[in-house]
């Protein structure tokens, strides 16, 4: 009855919005390409992306830019793997488990990641780390896990296997059972109603679950850092954004089309799947 | 199909939870030390909880920060994001609301130290313009705060709004509301779940941020910044003690906020 008049309710409404994300997330956005196309001198300059292709850096950073994917795509395939079966058991569980469960997936999600770090540290550690006390204690070899690309991967997957979880999760839980009992009475195996229609119409959680891990994975500092002893992309920025903010800037913009490119492959790779992060 | 779970898959999320807890218990456990390590327990003690509410001063202004940044970031970003979902959920043209949603996207896509540069980068140049050199501080990690959490805000309101019947606000403003009234009235009361989980989600991602708040916060100290200051140095069990705390603190409001919604679902199972 009022739909005439709505647009313009609409409209005001949309205003304050549309302003914020203008201003706060498209405009540094912008600036952050302005600050890496200028020079110390306030002029467009290459200097930046000289500096970081220099012959003498190149090859050390064009590695580092490959280790970061590297490690990114790794920590969020184990995150997969982890997560699938996880997600199935939890949407396969008694409501009320279920609501238990989403608590105990959410609960460390609120501990500080630094921290989380730090404690995975303690636990690692060759001469003093937990793990490597209880052997000691049962006479056992001490292993070697810190500073190996492995503990990296852990602390990674450790932090972001939760957003994986859940948005697999959620989309598992409102599967229609009537799909699956229709699959079974048509006498399909376990495995054929996991391949055939579970994993399928899981996907929208799946690549949404993707795109949650691996963003935070490629982008990662710190955790790398003080697991694994690799230093990654994420690592140069935070280090350097703060002193010389426009070498920051060129690094940022280099993280960001690193991932966009990633994006728009793996929307082709899932072209169905269209849209799967909004709902 | 059976809600049925084998032996095996038991177990397996056993690991994975056992997985997901094993820091956390370590956490707690050395929180309690007596010694000065978090590797080797010597006995057990209340030194460091004692410690961090008597001498620990620098902890305790780094708490009330963050406590005063993320309510002041939930109750505006709630406000903020329940209008624009309001706004969202009201464009009629597909188009539009395709464009207003990828928008949405763009902060919950972008990785978080990007965001925090960027947001840095604005308010330096924002403060260049108006030539000052010191701009960080409360005011800019509060925006940059705000504009964290606005997805999650609308992204939980907005779904609540779908659900909704939007011929119960036309039948009140037939009965006489304002378009104002009709929201408060009608609207509001069937999005609240929505509201208190955004709240929630704003208010823990506020007090849990740390990349954000370290390139926006400038001499500003939240917790987390407190503890990477901490931690690059000795690592000592008090952070664990204030992580402890804290913890406890997020168990009972999940704890709370899911018993409620637990009885919410209930009354409304009753109605229908």
């Amino acid at each position: 009855m009022n739909k005439r008049k709505l647009p313009i309710g609409a409209a005001l409404l949309n205003a304050p919005f549309t302003l914020w994300i203008a201003i706060f997330v498209l405009a540094p956005l912008v600036l952050v390409a302005y600050f890496a196309f200028t020079g110390n001198d306030g002029r467009f300059s290459l200097e930046w992306f000289e500096y970081i292709f220099h012959p003498a850096r190149r090859e050390t950073y064009l590695r580092m830019f490959g280790d970061s994917l590297l490690y990114g795509a790794t920590a969020t395939a184990i995150s997969l793997l982890l997560a699938f079966p996880l997600a199935h058991f939890m949407a396969q569980s008694k409501p009320s488990v279920q609501r238990v469960l989403m608590l105990l997936i959410m609960v460390p999600m609120w501990m500080n990641f630094l921290i989380a770090t730090i404690a995975w540290q303690s636990i690692l550690e060759y001469n003093s780390g937990l793990i490597n006390n209880l052997l000691a204690a049962i006479g056992l070899p001490r292993l070697r896990m810190i500073n190996t690309p492995g503990a990296a991967i852990l602390g990674m997957v450790y932090n972001f296997v939760p957003f994986m979880i859940l948005p697999i999760y959620t989309v598992m839980a409102r599967l229609n059972v009537q799909l699956v009992e229709a699959a079974q009475d048509l006498g399909a195996s376990r495995w054929q109603v996991l391949r055939r229609v579970i994993v399928p119409l899981s996907m929208p959680g799946v690549m949404s679950g993707i795109v949650m891990v691996f963003v935070p994975s490629v982008s990662v500092f710190f955790i790398n850092d003080r697991l694994g002893g690799v230093r990654l992309i994420g690592d140069v920025i935070n280090q350097r954004v703060l002193n010389e903010t426009n070498l920051g800037a060129a690094f940022s913009l280099i993280l960001m089309l690193m991932i966009l490119v990633c994006m728009l492959v793996l929307n082709r790779m899932g072209d169905r799947e269209k849209g799967a992060f909004v709902t | 199909m059976k809600r049925r779970n084998g032996f095996l898959s038991t177990v397996y999320a056993g690991l994975i939870f056992l997985f997901l807890y094993l820091p956390v218990a370590v956490i707690v456990v050395f929180s309690f030390n007596s010694g000065r390590t978090t590797t080797n327990f010597e006995s057990f003690s209340f030194y460091w909880y004692v410690r961090l509410f008597t001498t620990n001063f620098e902890a305790q202004a780094a708490l009330r920060n963050t406590l005063i940044l993320a309510l002041s970031t939930a109750v505006i970003t709630v406000l903020l994001g329940t209008l624009a979902a309001v706004g969202i959920d009201r464009l009629r043209r597909k188009f539009t609301e395709r464009i207003a949603l990828s928008a949405n996207n763009i902060p919950l896509m972008s990785p978080e130290i990007v965001m925090g540069i960027s947001m840095m980068m604005l308010f330096i140049f924002g403060g260049a313009l108006f030539n000052q050199q010191f701009v960080l501080g409360f005011g800019t990690v509060l925006l940059a705060h705000i504009t964290m959490c606005l997805p999650y805000v609308i992204l939980s309101v907005l779904p609540k709004l779908r659900q909704t019947d939007p011929h119960l606000a036309e039948a009140a403003q037939d009965l006489g509301c304002s378009q104002v009234m009709a929201f408060f009235r009608v609207t509001l009361p069937s999005i609240t779940t929505g509201i208190a989980s955004a709240f929630l989600i704003t208010f823990t991602l506020s007090l849990d941020n740390f990349v954000i708040s370290r390139f926006t916060a400038g001499p500003f100290t939240t917790l987390p910044l407190h503890i990477f200051g901490q931690i690059r140095m000795l690592v000592r069990p008090d952070m664990y003690a204030l992580t402890t705390l804290i913890f406890v603190m997020m168990f009972l409001l999940l704890l709370g906020s899911n018993l409620l919604q637990a009885r919410a679902a209930k009354r409304q199972n009753k109605h229908t």
